[in-house]
C-alpha cells in the first residue's frame, strides 16, 4: 500500500495503480479522449492532466503510475485552464456540424466542451478539408471531423490484430487513413466495427441502409420481412433508456409489427439451424477424417481475417453460412415456397449488433438463385433510429412472440450472442447426435467469460473433444499458430472477433464500459438458466423444418441453400 | 530474384529497426516507395503496410510516385524563400499543372521541395537532374522548362 494525496485528501492505493483509476475510484471524474481501459495508454490528448504539486509539472494520469508521497490536484485552476485550451484547440478546425452528425448528442467531444465550459470561439483555425470515404462495404470515415485520438488505430491495430489503419501524414496534415491513402475497400479492413466504438466522435460510422428500407415498406410490392440476431434483445436496452442487460424481446417483436414487416423472425432460430448442420458437420468431419480443428464461420468479421491473413486455414471454416445468411436462404426458399410469394418480391431486413453483417449480406457467395440471402442490414444503433422515425414509444407496447415457422429458438441459439456460445449450443447437440443422449451438464464454464483463448477437453461418448474459444480477433494468430506448429488436442474452435462476443459487436449500443458490457452477457445466460428449452434440436420449428423441407441436417438441400465456401482474398495488409 | 529481395538479404536479422533503411535502399533502387514493394517489406519485416505507409509519409524524402524524366528540385531554404522561391515553385506547378511531390502525366516531370541546398549565393535556386540554375524567376523557369520540352519532341 502507498499512501497519497490527491485534492487535499490522504488517501491509501494498492501500488501499480494508475493515477487516473485511483482518481477515478475516489470519485473525481477526469476527461479522457485517447484512453482505452485494457489498451496501453498513449497520453496523446492531454485531457487527463493533472498537477504534481510537488514537482509543479502537469502530468497525464492515463500514462503514470500512482506512486508514494504524491500530492496531486485534479481541477486546479490551470488544470482546468489547460484543459479547456485543449478542448478549444481540437474545435478551432472541427466541421461543427452537430446538427448533422450521426453521433449528435451521443458524441464526447461535445459533453466534453459542454463541461469544459467552452461557450465561445476563441480560437479559429483552418477547417479540416478531407473526402468522406464511401469505399467500404460496412463502415464511412469522415476523416474532417477526426481528433486523431489513434483510438481507432489502437481498436485495430492491438485489439482486433487488423492493423487496416494507422496515421498518415504529418503535423496539420496527419490524419488517420489506409496504406497509400485509398479507399477503407482495398484495405485488410474486416468491417468489425470496433473503431466506432471507441471513436469519441462522428469519424467513423456504419453505412446506413435504412432508406433502403423504408422504401421496401412504402412499395405495396415489397413484402418485407425482418429478423433480428440473439444478441439484439439484451443490448437494445441501453439504446431505450432501459437498464443494461434488459430482455426486451417480446416488445421488440410487437415494435418491429408496428414499423410495418409483413413477418418478423428470429436469428435465434437460424442460430439452432446453424448447430444442427455445424454439429453434423463436425461428426462427419471427426468421423471421416476430414479437416481439423474445424473454426465457426458465423462471424463475417473472422471470415474475411481469415482470406486475407490465414488463407491456409480456409479448409478448417465450417462450410456452414452465417445465422443471418441461413436465416435469409431460408425466408426466400422455404418460407416464400410455405407462403407462394416469389422469392424477388420479399426484401429480407437483418438486425445485427455487427457492421460486419452488412458486408456478409452483400457477399457474391450469399446468394440463391440470384437473390440475395439478406438486402438489407441495420445495426443495434440504427434500428434505434428506426424506432425514432416511425415514431415508436417500444416501451409502452405489449410483448409479442415472432412469426411461424422460423421465429420459435431454444436457449442454445440465443446464447450464440455471447463468446462461448456457439461452442457450447454446437456441444449440446453434437452430443445428442454422438451418444444419443441429451448432454448432463449442458453449462461448459470454462469457455464462458471474457478470456483470451478458452480451451477445455470434454468426454463425449467415446470421443474426447478438445474445444477451444477465441475472445478477440487479436488473439486468433496465438491459438492458429500452435495448431500450424502441430498442436493436435482441439478439434472444434469458435472465434468471434468482437470481445466479449456480439454483445459488444461493432453495431452496439456505443459504452465504453466494461460493466454494460458484462450486463448484456449475464442477461443472456439467464435466459438460458430460465427457459425450457435449452438445446438445438429440441426446438419445434427445427425439427419441423426439417421434417417438412431440409429432411435431415448435412442432407443434400441443406448443401444447396445452408452451406458455402470461401477464397484467399488479395487485399493491402 | 527481384530487386526487393536483393535488398533485403543485406538484412540477416530483420526488425522494424530496419524500416527507414529498407525503404531508403528500395527508393534508392526505383526511385520511390510502389504498393507492391510496401508490401513486400510489410510480409519481410511482419509489418502492416498500414504502419510502413504511415512511417514513410511522416517523412519529406519518401515518394509514392516515380520521378519524372527531369526531376525538379524547388529549395525552399531561407536565403531562397526571402529572394522569392515561393513564386517560383508557385510558377513551376502552374507552368506543369502538377503539384510538388507529383509527377507530370507524360511522365515527363516531377517536382519536389527541398530545404537549402547548399548554394544561398544563388538564390532562388532549383536543380534539375542535379544541374543548377541559379536565380531563377518567373520568366526564367518557363524559358528553362520550355528548353526541356523542346528537347523531348
Amino acid at each position: 500500500m502507498i499512501k497519497l494525496e490527491i485534492n487535499n485528501k490522504q488517501i491509501e492505493v494498492e501500488e501499480g495503480k494508475l493515477l487516473l483509476d485511483v482518481c477515478r475510484e475516489e470519485g473525481i471524474n477526469i476527461p479522457t479522449m485517447c484512453y482505452i481501459k485494457e489498451i496501453m495508454p498513449t497520453g496523446a490528448c492531454r485531457l487527463c492532466v493533472v498537477e504534481d504539486l510537488n514537482t509543479g509539472k502537469l502530468i497525464t494520469s492515463c500514462s503514470n503510475m500512482a506512486t508514494q508521497g504524491m500530492k496531486v490536484s485534479t481541477h486546479s485552476k490551470r488544470v482546468a485552464e489547460s484543459r479547456k485550451v485543449i478542448v478549444e484547440l481540437l474545435l478551432s478546425n472541427h466541421p461543427d456540424d452537430c446538427l448533422y452528425c450521426v453521433r449528435n448528442t451521443n458524441c464526447e467531444l461535445q459533453d466534453l466542451s459542454y463541461n469544459v465550459g467552452i461557450r465561445e470561439r476563441r480560437i479559429r483555425g483552418e477547417k479540416n478539408k478531407h473526402k468522406i470515404d464511401t469505399s467500404g462495404v460496412s463502415l464511412v470515415r469522415d476523416p474532417a471531423k477526426c481528433i486523431l485520438c489513434g483510438r481507432c488505430v489502437d481498436a485495430c491495430g492491438r485489439v482486433m490484430g487488423v492493423h487496416a489503419i494507422d496515421f498518415v501524414n504529418r503535423g496539420n496534415k496527419s490524419e488517420i487513413g489506409v496504406a497509400f491513402n485509398k479507399g477503407l475497400n482495398t484495405s485488410s479492413c474486416v468491417n468489425c466495427g470496433q473503431c466506432i466504438i471507441v471513436c469519441p466522435v462522428g469519424a467513423l460510422y456504419e453505412k446506413d441502409h435504412s432508406a433502403q428500407i423504408i422504401e421496401a415498406l412504402d412499395s405495396p410490392k415489397k413484402h418485407v420481412v425482418v429478423q433480428y440476431a440473439p444478441s439484439i434483445t439484451v443490448t437494445l436496452a441501453e439504446e431505450i433508456g432501459l437498464p443494461a442487460g434488459t430482455d426486451v424481446n417480446g416488445i421488440l417483436n410487437a415494435a418491429l409489427r408496428k414499423i410495418g414487416f409483413d413477418a418478423v423472425f428470429d436469428s435465434s432460430f437460424s442460430a439452432d439451424l446453424t448447430i444442427m448442420e455445424e454439429a453434423t458437420e463436425l461428426i462427419h468431419r471427426i468421423s471421416n477424417g476430414g479437416k481439423l480443428p474445424m473454426i465457426t464461420s458465423c462471424c463475417p468479421a473472422w471470415v474475411k481475417y481469415a482470406e486475407e491473413f490465414a488463407p491456409d486455414m480456409i479448409d478448417n471454416l465450417s462450410s456452414c453460412k452465417s445465422p443471418q445468411q441461413m436465416m435469409g436462404s431460408m425466408i426466400n426458399n422455404y418460407y416464400a415456397e410455405m407462403k407462394n410469394i416469389n422469392p424477388a418480391d420479399i426484401y429480407s431486413v437483418a438486425i445485427m449488433p455487427c457492421t460486419a453483417k452488412k458486408f456478409e449480406a452483400q457477399r457474391e457467395e450469399m446468394t440463391s438463385q440470384g437473390i440475395t440471402d439478406v438486402d438489407a442490414v441495420l445495426t443495434t444503433r440504427e434500428f434505434s433510429l428506426f424506432l425514432n422515425k416511425f415514431g415508436i414509444d417500444i416501451k409502452s407496447l405489449d410483448p409479442e412472440d415472432a412469426d411461424s415457422p422460423l421465429g420459435k429458438r431454444s436457449t442454445a441459439g440465443k446464447i450464440f450472442g455471447a463468446s462461448g456460445g456457439v461452442m457450447e449450443a454446437a456441444v449440446r447437440t453434437a452430443h445428442k447426435m454422438i451418444t444419443g443422449k441429451p448432454i448432463k451438464e449442458r453449462k461448459i464454464d470454462a469457455i464462458r467469460g471474457f478470456d483470451d483463448i478458452k480451451t477445455t477437453q470434454l468426454q463425449v461418448g467415446d470421443l474426447n473433444i478438445g474445444i477451444a474459444v477465441v475472445n478477440g480477433l487479436g488473439n486468433v494468430d496465438t491459438l492458429l499458430n500452435e495448431i500450424r506448429n502441430g498442436r493436435d488436442d482441439i478439434q472444434f474452435i469458435e472465434v468471434m472477433a468482437c470481445p466479449g462476443g456480439c454483445i459488444n459487436g461493432g453495431g452496439q449500443p456505443i459504452a465504453l464500459n466494461t460493466d454494460n458490457i458484462k450486463k448484456r452477457m449475464a442477461s443472456l445466460y439467464t435466459i438460458d438458466d430460465t427457459e425450457e428449452i435449452r438445446t438445438s434440436y429440441e426446438n419445434p420449428d427445427i425439427i419441423n423444418i426439417y421434417n417438412n423441407y431440409l429432411e435431415k441436417p448435412g442432407g443434400k438441400k441443406s448443401h444447396h441453400l445452408l452451406h458455402t465456401h470461401y477464397m484467399e482474398r488479395d487485399v493491402m495488409k | 530474384m527481384n530487386k526487393s529481395e536483393e535488398i533485403f538479404k543485406k538484412y540477416n536479422h530483420p526488425c522494424a529497426d530496419d524500416l527507414i533503411p529498407i525503404l531508403q535502399d528500395i527508393q534508392k533502387e526505383n526511385g520511390f516507395l510502389s504498393e507492391v514493394s510496401v508490401k513486400e517489406v510489410s510480409k519481410f519485416l511482419k509489418l502492416p503496410s498500414s504502419r510502413i505507409y504511415g512511417v514513410a509519409t511522416f517523412y519529406n524524402q519518401f515518394r509514392f510516385t516515380p520521378v519524372g524524366k527531369y526531376h525538379i528540385s524547388v529549395c525552399r531554404g531561407t536565403a531562397c524563400h526571402v529572394l522569392g522561391s515561393a513564386t517560383v515553385l508557385q510558377e513551376i506547378e502552374h507552368t506543369l499543372k502538377i503539384k510538388a511531390g507529383n509527377t507530370s502525366r507524360d511522365g515527363l516531370f516531377s517536382i519536389e521541395v527541398v530545404a537549402c541546398i547548399g548554394a544561398c549565393g544563388l538564390a532562388p535556386v532549383i536543380s534539375i537532374n542535379g544541374e543548377f540554375y541559379a536565380q531563377v524567376t518567373s520568366e526564367s523557369i518557363k524559358t528553362i522548362i520550355d528548353e526541356y520540352r523542346t528537347k523531348e519532341s
